[in-house]
């Protein structure tokens, strides 16, 4: 039974005088504990608000959430506010993206992570200081009694980022949801926290969540992918399986037009054409269709299902890469 | 010759203190002493993390920054003794590409408008009705639609405003284009269509890039030759296969264990070069070399000491460390535990024919 078990979410911007925005789509996965899974996509794909939904953080007017979110058998999108706030920090808590915008710049970080202990474990005072300095250490944030004196902004970019998991690991959480946790850092940074992230997975057996557009991230992080395109899961597969495997032709494009480090110089990269600005509605057919190399007419008449091969292994195309398809010809003037 | 050689080029800002009485306590050494050519018609890549001065010393080629002190001579000229009137005339030869494309684009200037300014100015085009369709041409060029003339910056998205702004160098006929990051603020299927327009336009312009980033892999993708800055110095030089297959600096093997791949396979099984700490500020960078505080092979002497100079190897591989030689063959061992436990053998898998020669 997984931890965490998000069952057709969808989220839905409305305003009024406009039409609706449906940012995410009927999405589904599960993560168990112990687990990393890997919510893939370029911007605009619907992986951050994907987890804003999930950690409950949404506003409430102008939003409509659909679908089921059940976490340990409880289900978080009919749970009350309080309830609520008690589940994040405790049970479930996320990494963001920029350290600096998610930290308080006139609080220091001492009564940043101590507001944690005070509310969710009860501790006070001398014992919860001594915890918070604990937590700091245990990121490997050094000489961490004299940073819990400091302000964000005397913080290095790593350091922001270590205090800002320590935040989230404060009540050992039994689900972790990262987003984009790295991508405001360099590589070596990168590599230390990459590295912290799986130290806890593997140490603790908290369930991660990593939300991610860089599949070299996701490559050595991950258990479980899902690649997501216009708001809908379109490949969902093993990390092995799919880097081996890829099946759907947006999944080929991304790592087509990845630069890779280990690649042979002069060879092109093969993008994908146009912008996300081409996508098609859902009920219209395939997304991606505009934008896709290998589409037939077929793919415009209504949305693909997501479909299971015999290897688990999960796509919403109607014309599956496989080694024999071949690029449909396509008159690129016309479009 | 080479067509751009910037020679021990420094870069310092000073730190001002004080409200009544201006006092400078200080400088940051942004760029300090770095020399590097540019062979025209090719690539030269500039890596480095954030903080390292790479942007910096892009933008004192084109003098956006004072030079401190040092040469940068374009085709025989030093640049950096040129009267600002005099630099602005030499400037349709030397573009930039900025890294934003929205920020660096004026919103309440339509696409014709950015593109013929620069004409206007550098009195290119006999009228305005040349002009014209010099711009369109080069919009032909970098693949945006023929109706983009009139339309604003903001009606566009993030790739094609990179588009804009290579453009806007373009329309000029530069020698050399400055691209500083390029494509860090796109999309990685947007950034691709931007990495293979480049080398297109190299290909049948014969134009010369400095390309500044932070990305290794988009560095070794595009660039003939890379240069690897730590803290406003250049610790490494050498061809983009040669790097790659044969990292010689702690610094750059460093950056490249750290560079995830996509592919499980590789990641599997890399050995990871993990960095303690952060970049020192380079207000107050430490003595001797520069890296000494991070570097898992310092050695008690020299290092803290004595500042390496980049000095030839074999196979044209450039290198600013002491002890490069003795790491190679393993006679120094990394000190830390860490890096002790996943040595030798510390790069990333090297498969790659090296054509270069390695004669050590």
């Amino acid at each position: 039974m997984p931890l965490l078990k998000v069952d057709d979410l969808s989220v839905t911007f409305t305003q009024r005088g406009k039409a609706d925005v449906r940012a995410v789509d009927g999405v589904s996965f599960s993560v168990s504990e112990g687990e990393v899974v890997g919510l893939v996509g370029e911007s605009g794909c619907g992986k951050s608000v994907t987890s804003l939904a999930l950690m409950g953080l949404l506003a409430d007017r102008g939003v409509k959430v659909g679908g089921s979110v059940n976490f340990d058998g409880i289900e978080l999108l009919n749970l009350h506010k309080n309830a609520m706030r008690d589940m994040r920090g405790q049970e479930l808590a996320m990494i963001f993206q920029d350290p600096l915008s998610s930290l308080n710049p006139v609080v220091p970080i001492g009564v940043q992570v101590t507001e944690i202990l005070q509310r969710h474990r009860k501790m006070r005072g001398e014992a919860a200081r001594k915890e918070a300095a604990d937590l700091l250490d245990r990121v490997g944030i050094p000489d961490p009694t004299r940073r819990l004196k400091e302000y964000p902004h005397q913080l290095s970019g790593g350091m922001r980022q270590r205090a800002l998991i320590a935040m989230a690991v404060a009540c050992a959480p039994r689900l972790l949801i990262a987003d984009e946790p790295t991508t405001a850092l360099d590589v070596t940074i990168q590599a230390q926290i990459l590295e912290l992230l799986k130290e806890l997975v593997d140490t603790q057996g908290t369930a991660l969540l990593m939300i991610t557009h860089d599949l070299g991230v996701v490559a050595g992080l991950c258990d479980e992918i899902n690649v997501l395109y216009g708001g809908r899961v379109v490949e969902s597969a093993a990390r092995r399986n799919l880097f081996a495997a890829p099946t759907h032709p947006y999944s080929v494009g991304l790592l087509g037009s990845i630069p890779r480090l280990d690649a042979p110089r002069g060879e092109p990269l093969k993008p994908v054409r146009g912008s996300v600005n081409d996508n098609i509605a859902w009920s219209d057919g395939c997304a991606f269709a505009p934008r896709c190399d290998y589409y037939t007419m077929e793919c415009l008449q209504g949305p693909p299902e997501l479909v299971e091969s015999y290897t688990g292994h999960k796509y919403r195309c109607v014309n599956p890469i496989t080694e024999h398809t071949a690029p449909a010809v396509i008159d690129t003037e016309a479009s | 010759m080479s067509l751009l050689e910037i020679e021990d080029l420094k870069v310092h800002f000073p730190i001002r203190r004080g409200v009544v009485f201006d006092r400078v306590v200080g400088q940051v050494y942004a760029v300090d002493g770095v020399s590097l050519s540019v062979e025209a018609g090719k690539t030269y890549g500039l890596v480095g993390e954030s903080g390292c001065g790479k942007t910096t010393l892009g933008r004192a080629v084109l003098r956006l920054n004072d030079i401190t002190d040092g040469a940068v001579r374009y085709n025989g000229t030093d640049l950096a003794q040129l009267s600002e009137a005099d630099m602005r005339r030499q400037r349709n030869k030397l573009q930039m590409v900025f890294q934003d494309p929205l920020g660096s684009l004026n919103p309440r200037q339509n696409i014709e408008s950015i593109l013929v300014e620069g004409m206007e100015a550098h009195k290119i085009g006999a009228d305005r009705a040349e002009r014209r369709e010099r711009a369109q041409r080069t919009l032909d060029a970098v693949g945006l639609p023929a109706n983009a003339m009139s339309r604003y910056p903001h009606e566009f998205s993030g790739g094609q405003r990179q588009r804009i702004g290579i453009a806007r160098a373009l329309v000029l006929e530069p020698d050399l284009i400055i691209c500083d990051e390029p494509v860090s603020a796109l999309d990685v299927s947007i950034q691709a269509q931007v990495l293979n327009l480049l080398e297109e336009l190299q290909k049948e312009l014969g134009l010369t890039y400095l390309v500044i980033a932070h990305d290794l892999a988009v560095v070794r993708h595009i660039s003939d030759v890379i240069g690897v800055m730590y803290l406003g110095g250049l610790v490494e030089e050498a061809s983009s296969d040669e790097l790659y297959a044969n990292p010689r600096h702690p610094y750059t093997k460093a950056l490249m264990s750290a560079v995830p791949v996509p592919d499980p396979d590789v990641e599997d099984n890399r050995e990871r070069i993990l960095l303690t700490g952060d970049l020192p500020s380079p207000a107050n960078p430490p003595a001797g070399c520069r890296f000494h505080t991070r570097c898992p092979w310092r050695q008690e002497t020299r290092c803290d000491t004595e500042r390496p100079e980049l000095r030839l190897l074999s196979g044209g591989h450039k290198v600013a460390c002491h002890f490069a030689e003795e790491i190679e063959s393993g006679e120094i061992q990394p000190t830390s535990e860490l890096a002790a436990a996943i040595l030798p053998d510390a790069h990333v898998q090297t498969d790659i024919p090296d054509d270069s020669g390695q004669v050590t």
